[in-house]
């Protein structure tokens, strides 16, 4: 047992608070800048917390807010998911997966090899792969590490704290900078600008992205995932755009420094070495995935086990959009895969991996703007 | 790339899985009109039981019970196995009054917690004021078992006086719920997840005949009674919104979720609405009768956080659903769960 919820609960933020959240909303509707903004975020857990909230509909009418690459579940490829699966149906590993992964559609999900008969377990973090491994001592345990640099630094802290001698990793982990890099790349980008995720910048902090925002002229926020951090973050953008000012402006200052978490950076410098990675619908991105150095090569799952990832299955379906949806330039409904041969359960891009994805939204619930009246507060009964 | 040819844990969870899988195999052989109905209790009138039972006839209803951890705050298993069965009988209209008991026992098992478990499971029973009447055991090897199922079926008498045809949700009734949601799913997330669920987190596992007694006591024959159980508030009123064709406003303001509750929903990224009760009911009743059943939960101690949380509405072009209101004034769609609710990373 480690934390308590009486503690969880006594360390919520006020950020919460719905007259805050009104209070911002209603400053949001006031600026003007004089023609519709597009911006977009780069974060499942932004896209998570704005539909929870429903906070797309405290937007000012001319103020977009998309979903980009965010979920580094939805854009882990299909040949390393492919490995856990292998590893598992061989039954050479038990499969440690943070939850998430264990749906993410594949040849075969991790949750559809567990019901052949592999051996398949959910953990929360790399170290409880590790305490799993421990007390499994004639067992390998394979973490399969996804996620951003958010998830990279503590796969890095295990690697480098003795990790037990039958734990092994498939790496999967991305990183954000480059996957930026390459949607802004496109000919036709129609953004105004980036929410920044916020546990992202935590761990690496936001000196990476000003270089980026001034060569592009972009501007950025690194936002929090309170209802008001997401719009204190999207404020922050709407002003620089309407002042012409491209930068970062960090409205999370609660935990995000401009250096970040540098021990957890140091960590990561030293485990991994970057690679060129294929993203899920997306294709592969330079220097977007890590590698391990030569020092903890041995940690790595594909040496080990002898595995290679069969690549023939990342080549993306030609006909698939993803890439389009994600900057904005079509509509799922423009795409000649959603529905037909792209659904929830047979996704061909990261938009329909995620249930917060754009194409899974509109396929769950196809946008009827007549469907959804203003909300009304009292409208219980007198009718 | 293809449908699942083996069962998962998603077959479970009471989402769209768990229907395919009962339509697709166990309607497909099995079915009937009592069983097509799908009800959590089948209704057996008295017509169909011949001169051996008075009308209006019988409900009859079984639930397996396979909760890990076996023990948690509010329950275990043995209580969970009285008042899940008792449940389904209560929310069908009927008076709970015999059950079955199997036990399915893995090899190893102590004695003294079984002892303790089918101790805890009397006390529910008498609680509820049902009895095991007949029961089976059976023991499985090393392995082949989780320590302990059991599985229990009940039968109870339709309540004389209910009307036989119950009317359907109509735009404008207000939609009720009997306490906070999201107690039991939350506790046995936190245990499975190593956090300690402390002295304000535990199973709402308790039986609901008094709260259907007390409704029903003044004449309110709800439109829709149901216990949320697995897939929580969204399921029960997803499957509301679909059966009804209506579209179902909620207001978050208005929701009772403990702040405990939602502090394990947020740390672990699952919906608390995806969180199982296991001793709430949810009812909808005419406008006109919102306050008098309010009144009614309020008079008792499992219903003093009954609550009025939303309203049938008409349904407006596309398909129905259960929209709500957010506290900082957005809306947002109310869906049934994938499968079991599973920490999230992104």
């Amino acid at each position: 047992m480690t934390k308590s919820v009486q503690q969880l609960a006594d360390g919520r933020t006020s950020q919460r608070d719905p007259r805050l959240v009104r209070g911002l909303a209603e400053a949001l509707a006031r600026r003007d800048p004089g023609r519709k903004l597009r911006f977009m975020h780069v974060c499942g857990t932004h896209e998570h917390e704005i539909s929870r909230y429903g906070l797309r509909r405290l937007l000012p009418p001319w103020l977009e807010v998309i979903a980009g690459p965010g979920c580094p579940v939805c854009v882990c490829p299909v040949s390393e998911l492919d490995l856990g699966a292998q590893l598992g149906l061989q039954g050479k590993a038990i499969v440690a997966t943070f939850g998430d992964l264990e749906r993410v559609p594949a040849r075969l999900s991790l949750a559809e090899v567990r019901a052949q008969g592999a051996d398949v377990r959910v953990v929360t973090s790399a170290a409880g792969a590790a305490t799993l491994a421990r007390s499994l001592p004639g067992r390998q345990v394979v973490f399969l590490a996804v996620g951003f640099e958010t998830t990279a630094c503590t796969t890095a802290a295990v690697a480098l704290a003795d990790p037990p001698p039958n734990l092994s990793f498939v790496l999967s982990h991305r990183l954000v900078p480059p996957a930026l890099e390459a949607l802004l790349s496109h000919p036709a980008l129609a953004l105004d600008g980036f929410l920044l995720p916020g546990h992202v910048c935590t761990v690496q902090g936001t000196e990476e992205y000003a270089p980026l925002a001034l060569s592009k002229g972009l501007k950025m926020a690194v936002a929090g995932f309170e209802p008001a951090d997401v719009l204190d973050g999207l404020l922050a953008l709407v002003d620089r755009v309407i002042a012409d000012r491209p930068g970062v402006d960090n409205c999370y200052t609660r935990s995000v420094r401009t250096s970040g978490n540098t021990a957890a950076r140091a960590f990561v410098a030293r485990v991994f070495t970057p690679l060129d990675a294929p993203w899920r619908g997306l294709g592969t991105i330079p220097r977007s995935g890590l590698a391990f150095t030569e020092e903890f090569a041995h940690l790595d799952a594909t040496s080990r086990f002898g595995l290679t990832p069969d690549r023939s299955l990342d080549v993306p379906d030609r006909a698939c959009r993803c890439d389009e949806i994600l900057l904005g330039l079509r509509t799922p409904a423009g795409c000649p895969l959603f529905g037909r041969a792209c659904t929830p359960e047979h996704p061909h891009g990261p938009c329909m991996v995620s249930l917060e994805g754009t194409c899974a939204a509109w396929y769950r619930h196809p946008p009827e703007p007549a469907e959804l009246p203003a909300a009304r507060h009292d409208d219980g009964g007198q009718r | 790339m293809s449908q699942p040819r083996n069962i998962g844990l998603a077959h479970g969870a009471g989402g769209l899985l768990t229907d395919r899988l009962v339509r697709d195999i166990f309607l497909r052989h099995l079915g009937n009109p009592l069983l097509d109905r799908l009800g959590d209790s089948a209704l057996l009138p008295g017509a169909l039981l011949g001169a051996a039972a008075a009308p209006p006839g019988l409900a009859f209803t079984t639930d397996g019970f396979v909760v890990s951890p076996r023990r948690f705050p509010g329950g275990d298993l043995g209580s969970l196995a009285v008042n899940g069965t008792v449940n389904d009988l209560a929310v069908a209209g009927a008076l709970p009054r015999f059950l079955s008991l199997s036990v399915i026992l893995e090899e190893g098992l102590a004695l003294e917690e079984l002892d303790e478990l089918v101790c805890s499971l009397a006390r529910a029973a008498r609680e509820a004021g049902v009895q095991v009447v007949t029961g089976d055991t059976k023991v499985v090897g090393r392995g082949a078992g989780d320590g302990a199922f059991f599985v229990t079926a009940g039968i109870g008498p339709l309540r004389p006086g209910v009307p036989e045809l119950l009317p359907t949700p109509q735009p404008g009734d207000g939609i009720l719920v009997s306490g906070p949601v999201g107690d039991h799913g939350a506790t046995i997330l936190a245990l499975r997840s190593a956090i300690d669920p402390g002295p304000g987190l535990r199973s709402d596992c308790a039986a609901v005949t008094p709260l259907v007694d007390a409704l029903f006591a003044q004449g309110i024959y709800p439109a829709f009674l149901r216990d949320p159980t697995r897939g929580g508030l969204s399921s029960t009123l997803s499957e509301l919104a679909g059966s009804s064709g209506m579209t179902l406003r909620l207001q978050e303001e208005a929701l009772p979720v403990r702040r405990e509750v939602e502090a394990v929903s947020d740390l672990l990224g699952v919906d608390c609405l995806h969180l199982a009760c296991e001793g709430r009911v949810v009812a909808v009743v005419p406008a006109a009768q919102v306050q008098a059943a309010l009144a009614a939960w309020h008079g008792l101690p499992a219903g003093a956080g009954a609550a009025l949380i939303g309203w049938i509405d008409r349904q407006e072009g596309g398909a129905a659903r259960v929209l709500l209101q957010t506290r900082m004034g957005g809306l947002r769609v109310v869906d049934r769960p994938a499968a079991q609710p599973l920490p999230r990373i992104c």
